[in-house]
C-alpha cells in the first residue's frame, strides 16, 4: 500500500501518538503540581486534552514532513528550491504529500475544501429535518444520543454551529484554492513567492479541520459560530476543540496572504502593470490585505476564551471586572472583514467571467478594481453593525449605521459596471455563464437586504432572527457558492485537459438556484416574521411550519444538486472528452498554454502586450507569449 | 437608445409592482407597540428602495441575456466599449447621497424609538437559564401611614396599554436578549450587575396576549425560553398591581405555591415528577437525595432552605452546578422562602 508512505498518512499517524504525548505531557506537569491526573470530572480533562491536541497538531505538521527543509536549513543544509516529482512514484502520491508546486497546493486547498462543504452540508441537513415541523421529532432519536451522549437541543444547537465554523473553514480552504492556483497563473510566475509557506498553510489546515470536527465527541459545544462569553466559557470540552481548530486554520489565512500579496507585486509577468492584472488578481489582492491584517483578531478573542477557560483568567467576566461586550468587538474586527474574504474572490471571478461569455470588455476595469480595494477598507469600520442589540453604548452606533450603509456604494459600483459588461454583448451561455449570472442575482438580494439590517431601528427588529440568516446566506451562496463553482467549471478544462458534462452541469445550476431562491425567500419571510435563529423548534401557532418544511425540501435540492454537480466532475476528469486548447476562446493566459499546465507553468515569460479584456477589439492581443528575447531590443 | 428606452419602461413597472406587493403583502407581524409604528414606516422605504435596485439590475440583465444573445451560429464580439467615466462617477455619487439620507432618517426613527416618557413605570426584568421573571415596584401604605415601596413578583409580564414602560434587564447568568417581534424592538441582556443593565423602553398599544422569547442563544433550553406578556387598559393593570401587592391571606402552602409562580420557580422544577432543569419537587421532602459528591442527605427543611439560599451548597447528582440563581435569599422575604417550603412539603408523591 502505497498510501502508506504518503504524508498524509505519516501526520496522521503522528497527529495520534503527538496527542497520546501531549496529555502524558500535562498529566505529568498536574501531577509535580499535585493536581489529580485524570478524574470524570470536565475541569480536570480539559487542560489534558487541550495540551494533547496542541501538541498533536504540531506533530501532525512535523509527520507530514512541512518541516523538514526547514529544519535542514537550521543545521546548516542547503535544499533544492524547485523540486521535480520523483519520477518513480505514481503522480496522485503528490496530492497526498508535501509538494511545492502551486497548482498541486491549489487542488489540495480546493478537495479539502469540497470534503468540508460536504461536511459541513450534511450537518446542515441533519438540523433542516429537524426543522421541518415544529415539535423535536428527529434529532430526539436514540441513536444520536447513543453515540454522542448528549440530549436532542444541545445536539441541535452543537450542529448549528459546527455548519457555521465548517462551512466557514470550507469557504477559507476555497478562496486558498483559488488564489493559489489562480494568481501565479494569471500574472505569468511559475510559482508562489514562498512556495514552502504556501504548502504549511494547507496543511496547517489538516490538524485544524479534524480538531474542529472532533468537538462533537468532545461534548459539542452550543454557542453558535460567533462563541460569546459567558456561554462559551460554560460550555462543554468540545468549546476547546473549536476554539483551537479555528485558531489553526486562521494560520493558513495569514500564511496564505503574505504569499499572495508578495507574489502579486514582485512576480508579475513583464508588462503587467497593477492595471493591467486580470481582475481576479485585484480582488484576491484585497483579499489577502484583509486576511493578513484582521485574522490575528480572531485568533486573539479565541486565545482569551481558551485563556479564561483553562487558566480562569477574568477577561469576560463582568463580576471580577471583566467585560462581556469587550469579546464582541474583538470577534466582530476579524469576523465581519472576513466576510468580504469569503466573497470578493467570488465576485473576483464574476469580474473575470463575464467579458469571456460576454464578448465584450469588463465595463469600469479600474472602478472595478478600485471597488474591490474599497470594499476592503470600510469592511473595517463596520463591524459593530454586528452589536446594534447587544448594549454597547448607544451613541456608538450611530456612526457604525453610516459607515455600514456606506458598504452599498462600492458593491452597487460592481453590479452596475456587471450590468454595463452585459449590455450590447454578445451572451453566451454555458454553465459557467450561468453560475455566473445566477451569482449576480443572488448577491443582489444579499445586497438589498442589507439596508433594512443596517438602520438601527429596522435592525432591533431583525437581529438575530432568520432574515439575517437569509441575508447572509444570500452573500455566501451569491459570493462564494456560485462563484467558486462558476470557478470549477471555467477552469475545468484547464486542470484536467478534460471537458465535464454540460447537460448535467446546467441541470446542477438550475436545481440549486432555483432551490436556494425557495430557501432564502422563505428565510427572509419567516425572518420578518419574527423567527428567531438558532432554535431547534418553534411554536406550531407562529404558522412557519409549512414554510419550514418547504424550506426543507429545497435544501435537499441543493445538496442533491451539488452531489450532482461533484460526481459529474469527478466523472470527467477521467473519461470526459478531451479538451486540450483555449476551450473558452478567453484572452488570459493560462489558456494560451496546453491544458494541465506543465509543471512550472511558461516555458518562458510571456509579455504583456495589451489590455486584458479588450474583446470586440480586432487584432488585439493581451499577451504575446513568444516575446523576442530581451538582447533583441535592447534593456528597457 | 430604443433599447434604453424599453428597459426604462420596464424597470419602471417592475419597480411599482414589486413595491407594491413588499409594502402591502403582510410581511411584519401586527404592529403592537408605538415603536412599531415608527419602525414600519422606516421599513416601508425600504421596500421601495429594495423594489427599485432589484428591478433596476435584474430587468438590465434579464433584457440583456435574452436580447444581446449570441444566436445559433453567431460570430463576433460585442460592442467594443471599456467604460465610461461619467457613468462610473454619477452612479457613485447618487448612491452616496442616498445612503447618507437613508443614515440621517435611520437616525432619526431611533431617536424616535429610543424617546423616553417622563411618565413611564420601570418594570425589572430577570432572565436566566431558561426562565424570564418580572418585578414591579409597587408602593404600598405602611403600618404607621407611611409609603413604603414593596416588590411584585411575576412570570407574565403585564403591562398596561398606551403607557411607556422601561424595562430594566438583567441577567443572572449569560447573555439573553429580550424580543417580542409584534413590539419590533430587542435588547440584549447582560450579566454582570448594575454597571451592565440595559434598559429597552416600549409603548404598548394594542390590547391582547404576547410572547417574549429570548433571541440570544444561552444554552441547551434557549429555544423554549419565553414568557407570556399581556397588555391590558390600565385601569386594569392599575388592579392587577394592587391584588399582587397585597399581602397572601391564604395557608402557607398556598402563599408558597403562588411564590413558586411569581418567582419562576416551577419552570425549573417540576410538580408532577418529570424531570426538568432541576429536580422535581413531588414527593421531594423527606426523600434521600444524592448529591454530585456521592454522599446523601434526607429532603427535610433544612436542606430544602440550604438549597434556596445557596444552590451550589449540595449538588444534586445529575444537574450542573451555576444554574440555578443565587439570589432569591436577598429577592424573597423570609416569610416567602418558609412559605414556598411549606408548598414544596405538601407535594407528596402518591
Amino acid at each position: 500500500m502505497r498510501f502508506f508512505s504518503t504524508g498524509l498518512f505519516r501526520g496522521l499517524l503522528a497527529q495520534v501518538l503527538g496527542t497520546i504525548v501531549g496529555m502524558a505531557f500535562v498529566m505529568a506537569v498536574r501531577v509535580i503540581m499535585g493536581l489529580p491526573a485524570w478524574s470524570a470530572e470536565a475541569s480536570v480533562q480539559e487542560p489534558v486534552l487541550v495540551g494533547g491536541v496542541l501538541i498533536g497538531a504540531i506533530s501532525f505538521l512535523v509527520g507530514v514532513g512541512i518541516f523538514d527543509d526547514w529544519f535542514k536549513w537550521a543545521r546548516g543544509i542547503s535544499t533544492v528550491d524547485s523540486i521535480e516529482p520523483d519520477p518513480a512514484k505514481p503522480n496522485w502520491m503528490r496530492y497526498f504529500s508535501v509538494d511545492y508546486d502551486h497548482k498541486v497546493i491549489g487542488i489540495q486547498y480546493g478537495v479539502t475544501s469540497l470534503l468540508l462543504l460536504g461536511i459541513g452540508g450534511t450537518l446542515a441537513m441533519l438540523f433542516r429535518t429537524e426543522l421541518a415541523q415544529s415539535g423535536i421529532t428527529f434529532l430526539n432519536s436514540d441513536i444520536f444520543e447513543t453515540i454522542l451522549g448528549y440530549s436532542s437541543e444541545h445536539l441541535y444547537n452543537t450542529l448549528m454551529s459546527l455548519h457555521g465554523i465548517v462551512m466557514i473553514a470550507s469557504i477559507l480552504l476555497g478562496v486558498g484554492a483559488l488564489s493559489n492556483y489562480l494568481v501565479p497563473l494569471l500574472i505569468g510566475a511559475n510559482d508562489m513567492a514562498f512556495p514552502r509557506l504556501n504548502s504549511f498553510g494547507f496543511w496547517v489546515n489538516v490538524p485544524g479541520a479534524i480538531i474542529l470536527l472532533s468537538s462533537m465527541f468532545f461534548g459539542g459545544f452550543d454557542t453558535g459560530w460567533v462563541g460569546y462569553p459567558p456561554l462559551s466559557l460554560r460550555a462543554p470540552i468540545g468549546m476547546q476543540m473549536f476554539l483551537i481548530g479555528v485558531y489553526l486554520v486562521g494560520l493558513s489565512s495569514i500564511s496564505g496572504a503574505i504569499n499572495v500579496i508578495v507574489t502579486t507585486f514582485t512576480m508579475r509577468a513583464k508588462g503587467m502593470s497593477l492595471f493591467k492584472m486580470p481582475i481576479f488578481v485585484w480582488a484576491a489582492l484585497a483579499t489577502a490585505f484583509i486576511q493578513f491584517t484582521a485574522t490575528q483578531l480572531i485568533a486573539l478573542s479565541f486565545q482569551l476564551i481558551i485563556l479564561e477557560r483553562l487558566l480562569g483568567m477574568k477577561f469576560f467576566d463582568a463580576t471580577a471586572g471583566g467585560d462581556p461586550i469587550l469579546y464582541q468587538h474583538l470577534f466582530w474586527f476579524y469576523s465581519h472583514p472576513a466576510v468580504y474574504v469569503f466573497i470578493l474572490p467570488g465576485l473576483g471571478v464574476i469580474s473575470e467571467l463575464l467579458p469571456v461569455f460576454a464578448r465584450k470588455p469588463l465595463f469600469g476595469y479600474k472602478w472595478i478594481a478600485m471597488s474591490s480595494l474599497g470594499i476592503a477598507l470600510v469592511g473595517f469600520f463596520v463591524w459593530a453593525h454586528h452589536m446594534f442589540a447587544s448594549g454597547m453604548s448607544p451613541y456608538l452606533r450611530l456612526p457604525f449605521m453610516y459607515a455600514t450603509l456606506l458598504v452599498a456604494v462600492p458593491t452597487g459600483v460592481k453590479f452596475f459596471s456587471w450590468v454595463g459588461t452585459l449590455w450590447e454583448a454578445k451572451i453566451t451561455l454555458p454553465t459557467p455563464m450561468l453560475f455566473v449570472l445566477g451569482a449576480i442575482i443572488i448577491f443582489l438580494l444579499g445586497g438589498v437586504t442589507g439596508p433594512p439590517l443596517g438602520t438601527i431601528a429596522t435592525d432591533l427588529h431583525l437581529h438575530d432572527t432568520y432574515f439575517v440568516v437569509g441575508h447572509f446566506h444570500n452573500t455566501m451562496f451569491g459570493g462564494y457558492i456560485f462563484p467558486f463553482f462558476a470557478a470549477l467549471y471555467y477552469w475545468f478544462p484547464k486542470l484536467t485537459g478534460r471537458m465535464y458534462n454540460e447537460k448535467l452541469g446546467k441541470l446542477h445550476f438550475w436545481a440549486m438556484w432555483l432551490a436556494f431562491m425557495v430557501l432564502t425567500l422563505g428565510m427572509l419571510f419567516i425572518g420578518l416574521q419574527g423567527m428567531r435563529r438558532r432554535v431547534v423548534d418553534y411554536d406550531l401557532d407562529l404558522g412557519f411550519d409549512a414554510t419550514h418544511l418547504i424550506m426543507t425540501i429545497a435544501g435537499f435540492v441543493i445538496f442533491f444538486s451539488v452531489v450532482v454537480g461533484l460526481l459529474n466532475l469527478i466523472y470527467s476528469a477521467r473519461r470526459g472528452k478531451e479538451a486540450k486548447g483555449n476551450v473558452w476562446n478567453s484572452r488570459s493566459p493560462e489558456w494560451q498554454i496546453s491544458s494541465p499546465p506543465p509543471l512550472h507553468n511558461y516555458a518562458q515569460p510571456f509579455e504583456v502586450v495589451g489590455e486584458p479584456y479588450d474583446y470586440g477589439l480586432p487584432n488585439s492581443t493581451y499577451v504575446n507569449m513568444t516575446p523576442a528575447p530581451d538582447g533583441a531590443h535592447g534593456a528597457e | 437608445m430604443i433599447h434604453l428606452a424599453i428597459v426604462s419602461v420596464l424597470v419602471i413597472v417592475s419597480t411599482v409592482l414589486l413595491g407594491l406587493f413588499l409594502t402591502t403583502a403582510d410581511l411584519l407581524p401586527p404592529q403592537a407597540s408605538l415603536q412599531a409604528e415608527t419602525v414600519d414606516w422606516l421599513f416601508g422605504v425600504h421596500w421601495w428602495f429594495i423594489a427599485f435596485f432589484v428591478s433596476l439590475i435584474t430587468v438590465f440583465i434579464l433584457y440583456s441575456v435574452i436580447v444581446f444573445r449570441r444566436r445559433k451560429g453567431e460570430r463576433g464580439d460585442g460592442k467594443y466599449v471599456t467604460g465610461n467615466h461619467q457613468l462610473e462617477i454619477l452612479w457613485t455619487i447618487i448612491p452616496i447621497a442616498i445612503v447618507i439620507w437613508m443614515a440621517v432618517i435611520g437616525a432619526s426613527t431611533l431617536a424616535d424609538v429610543e424617546r423616553r416618557d417622563p411618565q413611564a413605570i420601570t418594570v425589572d426584568v430577570f432572565a436566566s437559564q431558561w426562565v424570564w421573571r418580572f418585578e414591579y415596584t409597587v408602593p404600598v401604605v405602611g403600618e404607621n401611614g407611611e409609603e413604603i415601596l414593596t416588590a411584585v413578583a411575576s412570570d407574565t409580564l403585564v403591562l398596561p396599554k398606551d403607557q411607556q414602560v422601561i424595562l430594566r434587564l438583567h441577567s443572572q447568568d449569560v447573555i439573553h436578549s429580550f424580543f417580542v417581534p409584534e413590539f419590533r424592538v430587542k435588547q440584549d441582556v447582560l450579566p454582570g450587575g448594575e454597571e451592565f443593565t440595559r434598559e429597552l423602553r416600549v409603548t404598548p398599544k394594542l390590547e391582547g396576549e404576547f410572547k417574549v422569547r429570548c433571541a440570544e442563544i444561552c444554552g441547551r433550553l434557549h429555544y423554549d425560553m419565553q414568557a407570556g406578556i399581556m397588555v391590558v387598559p390600565g385601569s386594569e393593570f392599575d388592579a392587577w398591581l394592587q391584588e399582587q401587592s397585597g399581602e397572601c391571606n391564604l395557608s402557607d402552602a398556598e402563599c408558597g405555591q403562588r411564590w413558586s409562580q411569581t418567582y419562576g420557580c416551577v419552570a425549573c422544577h417540576s410538580l408532577n415528577g418529570d424531570e426538568g432543569v432541576g429536580p422535581t419537587w413531588l414527593g421531594l421532602f423527606g426523600s434521600q437525595v444524592e448529591l454530585a459528591d456521592g454522599s446523601t442527605v434526607t429532603a427535610d427543611e433544612a436542606y430544602l432552605l440550604n438549597s434556596i439560599q445557596d444552590p451550589n451548597a449540595q449538588i444534586v447528582a445529575g444537574f450542573p452546578p451555576g444554574i440555578m440563581p443565587q439570589d432569591f435569599d436577598e429577592r424573597l422575604a423570609e416569610l416567602q422562602i418558609q412559605q414556598i417550603i411549606a408548598f414544596i412539603m405538601s407535594l407528596e408523591a402518591e
